[in-house]
């Protein structure tokens, strides 16, 4: 194909991908009046992000993520790190099928079963709390698949050498198993990160006070009370809510898409 | 290595991940299906078992019947079109044009920005008068379009949002499976005198035909399970238009609080699932010839 006619193609795509983005912030970052009057030299602002910072407790809804995000990422690890070690290294009668039982979790998401699971939450008196947010999400199946995948692809030799030395399963998995699988470690949590950071509905379900809600969820909750206040504050507060995730994401850009990638190849 | 030993160790690894899952999986699923027979308690009345009734309430209810449809259109709509559009991008992104980096960045940003976030942004695109899209059209005359206002267009317009969004996702799976075709595969196709076409057409589709089948797995998940834009802009109106299933499930059980209702409408939802991992499950048998 035409080199030129690729080139325009890639880019005009990649504008208009980019496009929503840069509209958002071209509204935030300029007086009110100039929010649908395009002028390149209207004068910059911060008014806006200042007004949302001081309207909403996003601080308190950013520690409320970070919480969240840091409790379910290590307890994932933890829980799918030793079943997957299960799966992978001690198999007996009944495993195989027991493993196909765990990956009936990524057609039956917790979403589906958010009615019963509000019930199972309110139940351990748990409703409006960090913990609930992440329960049903501990035990994630696709966490067990990588990390088996992972273990499996361990050469048998490694293991058994540490077992010679007299380590017992614990220490082989903690020396041998955990080190080797490091990559799929980074893609899984980077993968989860992004998956926590930016979820909604069942937070919004199982949450409803500052103290934890995050920041979807408050997001959410400050863009409905604030209707038919200002664009450039909605935006303001939009971006103010992605800025962390954004400004890791190009930072590490290359890990996440790496990440993502590995993630995919089965 | 004795197997008894195997069972022992296994089980008490496998206990913290088995214990979550019967209580947030199993007994939930179980547990919706019992509750979508029994009536929901009202003030005095306690839940009495009722049967089938509240699926016969649900196949003459007009609004789940045509969430039902949104969301088959709003698959049939969203799994092809972000689909295509990822294996578009990844062979542009893949190809050598200039500044590949920025533009892959381009498409893939999306998919990292949180839906509710994403929502509120398309809202000020598609308002009424001063949104931007709606002041393009205005340059000829086309103007005065509230998109997510209009019961004929409000649909269309979540699925672009989606689209936009998962678009990116899925391209970086192609462009890792693209990464991995071997080069001297297309040169010996170029050498045989294979137009750029045929070589994308019998060389490189076959070879992503993995890739192609674990996307529409995801897709189909995202279909179903995604309605985040929902609440944020339309909450399933105007006139139901954009009502999708999980959405009405939402609605039925946290703003109408009928419990087992919203739990029939659950069970409906996790057949239409079940059923589509059953044919998936055929489909990626076959996969397995392939590698």
């Amino acid at each position: 194909m035409n080199r030129i006619a690729l080139n325009l193609l890639a880019w005009s795509m990649a504008f208009l991908w980019i496009l929503p983005l840069i509209y958002a912030l071209w509204t935030a970052i300029h007086p009110p009046v100039y929010a649908t009057r395009f002028d390149l030299f209207a004068p910059l602002t911060l008014d806006n992000f200042i007004n949302v910072w001081n309207a909403a407790p996003f601080d308190r809804y950013f520690l409320n993520t970070l919480v969240l995000v840091v409790f379910v990422v290590i307890s994932q690890f933890v829980i799918c790190t030793l079943a997957a070690y299960a799966f992978a290294v001690f198999p007996f009668r009944g495993s195989d099928w027991l493993f196909m039982l765990v990956l009936v979790q990524m057609m039956v998401m917790p979403e589906v079963l958010l009615v019963r699971n509000y019930a199972t939450i309110s139940q351990m008196g748990l409703v409006d709390t960090i913990p609930a947010i992440a329960l049903p999400y501990l035990a994630s199946a696709f966490g067990i698949f990588l990390f088996r995948q992972a273990f499996k692809s361990v050469p048998k030799e490694l293991d058994e050498a540490a077992r010679m030395e007299g380590a017992g399963p614990m220490q082989v998995l903690w020396r041998v198993y955990v080190p080797l699988a490091r990559p799929t470690y980074l893609a899984y949590g980077l993968v989860m990160v992004a998956y926590h950071w930016n979820n909604f509905l069942w937070p919004l379900v199982i949450t409803n006070s500052v103290t934890t809600r995050p920041i979807t969820v408050g997001l959410q909750v400050f863009s409905t009370v604030e209707q038919g206040i200002d664009w450039p504050t909605i935006t303001a507060a939009t971006l103010l809510s992605v800025a962390p995730i954004l400004v890791a994401f190009l930072i590490f850009q290359r890990q996440f898409v790496q990440s993502f990638m590995r993630a995919g190849i089965r | 290595m004795t197997a008894p030993r195997n069972v022992r160790i296994g089980l008490l690894l496998l206990a913290p991940a088995i214990v979550l899952l019967v209580c947030f999986t199993f007994y939930p699923t179980v547990a919706t299906v019992i509750d979508s027979v029994f009536s929901t308690p009202r003030g005095r009345r306690p839940s009495q078992f009722i049967g089938a009734d509240n699926f016969r309430t649900m196949i003459a209810d007009p609004v789940f019947l045509r969430a039902f449809t949104n969301n088959l259109i709003y698959a049939a709509v969203i799994i092809p079109a972000s689909m295509g559009l990822a294996l578009a991008m990844a062979l542009i992104v893949n190809a050598r044009i200039g500044g590949r980096g920025l533009v892959r960045l381009a498409y893939f940003t999306p998919t990292i920005l949180p839906m509710i976030a994403v929502a509120n942004i398309w809202m000020f695109f598609y308002a009424p008068d001063y949104g931007l899209i709606d002041r393009f059209l205005g340059l000829f005359g086309l103007g005065g379009n509230n998109f997510l206002g209009q019961p004929g267009s409000a649909l269309w317009a979540l699925m672009v949002i989606t689209v936009w969004k998962l678009a990116g996702f899925f391209m970086i799976f192609y462009l890792a499976a693209l990464q991995q075709i071997p080069p001297s595969l297309l040169e010996a196709a170029a050498l045989e005198g294979a137009s750029p076409a045929q070589r994308l057409r019998r060389v490189i589709l076959p070879l992503l035909m993995p890739t192609t089948l674990f996307i529409l797995i995801n897709a189909v998940i995202e279909a179903f399970r995604l309605v985040d834009h929902v609440i944020a802009l339309t909450r399933g109106g105007p006139n139901n238009s954009t009502q999708l299933l999980l959405h009405y499930v939402y609605q039925v059980a946290f703003s109408y609080w009928d419990t087992n209702y919203a739990a029939a409408l659950s069970v409906a939802l996790l057949a239409l699932l079940a059923l589509i991992a059953l044919v998936q499950f055929g489909v990626l048998d076959k996969r397995i010839h392939y590698r």
